[in-house]
């Protein structure tokens, strides 16, 4: 009785221990120097593995700064802190870029934009997207079903009570997402430190957009033709703002007729305050 | 020497492990996006169904049987395997990092793979003997990367070609898979 239970334990361990030694032989001579430096960066990314840099997860992204395929602050997630910490591990000084944040360019809320029809389906925009493009007027417009609040790994987005989503910009950790995610394709990252944006991603001729939405851009060009800064494009029947030549003077927004040029204005204040 | 080349066409071509046994589906549906991959893959595989065929054989007959330990069957061998495939994964990650990046989890599913234990529990039920279990497990594997590599290629196509959405991806691959598996069925009459 003891002996069949002896027996195969005893030579399974014999056959385990000879492979392991084997292993242990073979890794000795099939080693390979990885560079210490991996797995200290590695260390000091945020290990939301979300692919915001372009890399297979934090440990390619990891690897690609130490081969020096990446710069040290291609962590968008990680932001200055981690840029300041993995440029000490490669010992160079971290050329800081501005941070940018994700923003729902549309500013479409319930009173402003219209309904096609009544939406019962299944609560994601996606598959709004399916039924004739969802059931807002204005077919560019947030159909505020929240696919992107359920994607984001940061709680950083959110549909409010208005029916749009809204983004954190303190949150936002610029990982792009929600970008991805959203079947109308209106997110795109804006520069954290920049506060007048175009809330509008209407391609529609002027009419047809003041036809279902109050605040949307008309294509009138009047905010290009005052901008001081000459920074405003327009194509596609929307305005655009170059944000590198933006001065933040909200000339703009003040001249444009549907407000659809915004502000932060809250922010804008309390600089001026301070 | 007839029924050696009899048992490695059986196993390339009438008893294809992936087209007619429908083992080791899961490298043959992961890795067979790329011809080059499916290559390496197959070349793992190759690898380790022969030298586990082989080291399989020893341990059944001189280790399992003498102490009728034949109920361990499964488990030895799994061990076999598994450490065979740690080493094939220390060689492929020193020689072609590329290939080890390329092959990535499935490198270490091979252990898993169902038609590595398959071929080792096959030789042992048809009773083979060692030179035969070699040419059984080389066979196999032969077969292994005959079908993923053709595999592979038809994938690389499928890619430009113009595919209903419906059916893209895996239902358009399986489709593909039942299509091979249905021309294998022909060399049924071969043996």
């Amino acid at each position: 009785m003891v002996g069949e239970l002896i027996t195969p334990v005893f030579w399974l361990g014999i056959m385990g221990l000879i492979f392991g030694g084997g292993l242990a032989y073979a890794s000795t001579i099939f080693a390979i120097e990885v560079d210490e430096k991996v797995p200290m960066i590695r260390g000091v990314l945020p290990g939301a593995n979300c692919g915001g840099c372009g890399f297979p997860g934090c440990d390619g992204l990891a690897a690609a700064i130490v081969a020096g395929d990446a710069p040290v602050n291609a962590c968008p997630v990680g932001g200055a802190n981690t840029a300041k910490k993995v440029a000490e591990i490669m010992g160079l000084n971290a050329d800081l870029t501005d941070r940018k944040v994700a923003r729902v360019l549309c500013n479409g809320k319930n009173e402003n934009c219209t309904e096609k029809f009544i939406y019962y389906g299944v609560k994601d925009c996606k598959e709004a997207m399916i039924a004739s493009g969802g059931s807002k007027g204005c077919q560019y417009g947030c159909m505020g079903l929240g696919t992107c609040e359920r994607i984001c790994p940061f709680d950083a987005i959110h549909v409010t009570a208005d029916g749009i989503a809204v983004v954190d910009p303190e949150k936002c950790t610029a990982c792009g997402k929600c970008i991805d995610a959203c079947p109308k394709f209106i997110i795109s990252l804006v520069p954290a430190s920049k506060g007048v944006h175009v809330d509008c991603s209407s391609k529609d001729k002027g009419k047809d957009v003041k036809d279902v939405c109050t605040v949307g851009c008309i294509g009138c060009q009047i905010c290009v033709k005052n901008c001081p800064e000459k920074t405003i494009s327009f194509a596609n029947n929307l305005a655009k703002i170059e944000y590198a030549g933006c001065t933040e003077c909200q000339i703009c927004v003040q001249k444009c007729p549907t407000k659809a040029i915004n502000s932060q204005l809250k922010k804008l204040d309390e600089a001026a305050n301070s | 020497m007839t029924s050696l080349i009899i048992i490695l066409l059986s196993a390339i071509l009438v008893n294809n492990f992936i087209l007619a046994k429908f083992l080791g589906i899961c490298p043959f549906l992961g890795v067979s996006k790329q011809v080059e991959t499916a290559v390496g893959m197959g070349a793992a595989v190759t690898f380790v169904m022969g030298l586990a065929s082989a080291i399989t054989y020893v341990v059944q007959y001189a280790i399992l049987v003498p102490f009728h330990m034949e109920y361990m069957q499964t488990i030895a061998f799994i061990l076999v395997i598994a450490a065979l495939v740690q080493f094939v994964e220390m060689v492929i990650q020193k020689t072609s990092p590329s290939l080890y990046q390329a092959l990535g989890v499935y490198l270490p599913l091979i252990t898993t793979n169902c038609a590595v234990l398959g071929v080792a529990i096959i030789n042992i039920s048809a009773g083979y003997n060692f030179i035969e279990t070699i040419f059984n497990g080389v066979g196999g594997a032969l077969g292994f990367t005959l079908a993923i590599v053709l595999f592979a290629g038809i994938r690389e196509r499928m890619v430009t070609s113009p595919i209903p959405k419906s059916l893209d991806g895996f239902p358009i691959a399986l489709v593909s898979a039942c299509l091979m598996a249905i021309s294998f069925l022909g060399f049924q009459g071969l043996l």
